[in-house]
């Protein structure tokens, strides 16, 4: 997308025109990264996360590549390959660390782009394509990561595997065939961990692509911004290139800072400790957690504790676990309300907050043991979580009466658009 | 039409969950969960420090070869350390003569192309501590990993080598049923109490090269700290890599934030 005013790209070395009559990526890379994308002035901090989201998965790619090469996907020897890894290959242990924290920091940046999504309804038209990309990102993002953790073949990683992969068990009539399939055998065992590792390696390319389309996705109408008011003239927005390169690039400093803390001075912090004892088929773990980022899910899954109606317990648990996130895909058709940020919407923005600390307590309950009380904190979240996407919203954007919002981004800035007097006054 | 399908899958989970919350709810207030020995009895790690804590802690050398010495000649009858190499060894301070020795003193299972079988020979300083041949109860662990493998895992080696005591008996008062069983031992700080393994080290079991005089209290530390390093020798390298990058960073990012504030001071955002 371009925006009249948008700068169009004019090669002046001869080289750059030579390239630009026969492929055009350096336009490409201006028209979408450069001086020729033009973007609203006014985008907060939140709106740096995609750009970190980018990089989390160029690092993810790296640092794994690299590990795969010292990695060997057989039962016998996956675990002794790690450990030589970061024992006996030259900066191993910083590829692992680097490798095992960029998923943990991938999921953190990634959940405040999504709640960022959530609070200034990025999701609504024209982005509903930009957001339903998104949300399969998400899911294959979790997919790698599931996989990705059973790679080491720990305790955690077979247990998790066996749990997790136990799920489809619960589907009527086909789980049991189903689960085989998916396993290769009756347990996770050799065939499993091969297929992982292919699926592992896979996986993070099929997300590059659709994050190629995301963007595109998001390039036709341009980012969205705080007041949540479309684009109108030129003084609404600035060039990519030098601005927002600039704004995203010393936030890629403080993520670095953060990030780097993590790995090296508290990598196993957010590990479990089980995974560094060898997978053992015949010792059960006493808590079986997965890693924190699927631990919401995780309390969703574990929150169904009794048969409904004909539906056993398990299979409820496991509708709900997927059913939390596909709900995201009908988020632009269930949030009817016109007004895209919560800013000006004075009942949902307090909903949206509530939603914010239910997700920490399902959360906390995720990684707790599956005891009371919190199992019953996590069926009280759990009912939150779903009434808040599929009862509240739509109710609330029927009947709210929104605040007034500026003319323009630019009159959200500069307190006055000199073309707001040029509109007929309602 | 979407407004009441969604209404109505909304309910569908809602109401599944005021069910499930029911139901345990009034299982839990009406049938209070038991109290187990574990869940009363079971102690978290006693607090010890270790001179490789924190950002900037390093591996004390000297400890640690004392606690390679317990290892050694105390929990090496029972426990391997598959993922430890003897070239390692050079890393806690000891010399490549001293290396070989202490190789030398290993046998180590080789197995003969030409023969088929397979013979024990004596350890060079590129092979890995051996497996451990163990005929007793249980199953001693690979130590290589212990203190990476528990919670808070130095210390919980030193309060578990020194939290062996007799059975207290307000525990067989209120947990009969929980008297720990013949051929095993009670510590409060192993997860379920009882552990095939007997107190492992006893005053002056150990002559140290160094002096240090061999208390229980003493060797259990040495042992921790030796364990710790296992795990993790590269741990002095990535403390000592992670400042400097830090320090890189923080540059960076106050040039970077300097150069948007540059950028942006025309533009009111």
């Amino acid at each position: 997308m371009s925006f009249p005013w948008a700068k169009q790209y004019t090669p002046s070395h001869p080289f750059m025109k030579w390239m630009d009559e026969r492929l055009p990526v350096p336009r490409l890379v201006y028209n979408a990264v450069g001086g020729g994308y033009e973007v609203p002035r006014n985008l907060n901090y939140f709106w740096n996360f995609g750009f970190l989201a980018g990089l989390c998965l160029v690092l993810q790619i790296v640092t794994g590549i690299v590990m795969a090469m010292h990695y060997a996907a057989n039962t016998e020897v996956a675990f002794d390959t790690i450990e030589h890894t970061v024992r006996d290959v030259n900066w191993g242990w910083m590829m692992r660390y680097a490798h095992a924290n960029g998923a943990s920091a991938f999921f953190v940046v990634i959940y405040v782009h999504i709640f960022r999504g959530f609070y200034f309804g990025s999701y609504k038209a024209p982005r509903e394509m930009v957001w339903l990309l998104g949300v399969v990102i998400f899911l294959l993002m979790m997919a790698t990561a599931f996989m990705g953790y059973v790679l080491p073949w720990g305790q955690m990683s077979f247990w998790g595997a066996k749990v997790i992969t136990g799920l489809f068990s619960a589907i009527p009539l086909v789980g049991e065939p189903l689960q085989q399939w998916l396993l290769g055998g009756f347990a996770p065992d050799n065939a499993a961990l091969n297929r992982f590792f292919s699926l592992h390696y896979l996986l993070p390319f099929v997300i590059v692509g659709v994050v190629i389309l995301h963007i595109w996705a998001l390039h036709i109408p341009g980012s969205s911004n705080p007041t949540g008011v479309e684009v109108k003239s030129e003084s609404d927005t600035v060039p990519f290139y030098p601005y927002y390169v600039a704004k995203d690039g010393w936030a890629i400093g403080v993520f670095a800072i953060l990030y780097c803390a993590m790995v090296f001075f508290a990598p196993n912090y957010l590990g479990h400790p089980d995974n560094y004892i060898p997978a053992n088929p015949m010792s059960t773990p006493a808590h079986i957690v997965p890693e924190w980022y699927f631990w919401p899910f995780y309390a969703i899954l574990r929150a169904f504790t009794q048969d409904f109606f004909f539906i056993p317990a398990k299979l409820m648990g496991v509708l709900a676990m997927f059913g939390a996130i596909l709900v995201w895909f009908f988020l632009p058709w269930l949030d009817k309300s016109p007004i895209r940020s919560s800013s000006y919407r004075p009942v949902y923005k307090w909903f949206f907050v509530v939603l914010c600390l239910d997700m920490l307590v399902l959360f906390y309950c995720g990684g707790a043991a599956a005891e009371e009380p919190y199992v019953m904190i996590s069926q009280i979240a759990a009912l939150y979580y779903f009434a808040h996407f599929l009862i509240i919203l739509p109710i609330v954007s029927a009947i709210e009466k929104p605040k007034p919002l500026p003319f323009s981004i630019t009159e959200a800035v500069l307190g006055k658009d000199e073309d707001a007097k040029l509109e007929p006054t309602a | 039409m979407a407004r009441i399908l969604s209404i109505l899958v909304g309910l569908f989970f809602t109401v599944a969950l005021v069910w499930s919350f029911g139901v345990g709810f009034y299982t839990w207030a009406t049938e209070p969960a038991q109290p187990t020995a574990e869940h009363e009895f079971h102690e978290h790690p006693k607090h010890v420090s270790f001179a490789s804590d924190g950002p900037f802690g390093t591996f004390d050398k000297q400890q640690l070869q004392r606690g390679f010495q317990v290892y050694q000649q105390v929990c090496a009858a029972c426990h391997a350390l598959k993922h430890v190499a003897f070239r390692d060894l050079e890393k806690i301070g000891y010399n490549e003569p001293e290396v070989k020795a202490i190789a030398a003193q290993f046998q180590i299972p080789k197995y003969d192309e030409m023969t088929g079988m397979v013979e024990t020979v004596e350890g060079t300083p590129t092979d890995y501590f051996p497996p451990v041949m163990y005929a007793g109860q249980g199953s001693p662990p690979d130590l290589s990993l212990i203190t990476k493998a528990r919670h808070d895992g130095g210390p919980y080696v030193y309060s578990l080598l020194t939290g062996y005591q007799d059975q207290p008996a307000e525990l067989l008062e209120h947990f009969p049923d929980a008297k720990t069983p013949d051929g095993l031992y009670y510590n409060p700080y192993f997860p379920n109490l009882n552990l095939a393994m007997p107190a492992p080290l006893m005053e002056d079991m150990v002559t140290y090269s160094d002096g240090t005089p061999a208390t229980v209290d003493q060797m259990a530390k040495d042992v921790s700290a030796f364990l710790i390093w296992t795990a993790e020798p590269t741990m002095d390298k990535r403390k000592q890599t992670g400042w400097p990058i830090l320090g890189f960073l923080l540059f960076a990012t106050i040039l970077g934030y300097m150069s948007y504030r540059n950028i942006w001071a025309n533009k009111k955002h």
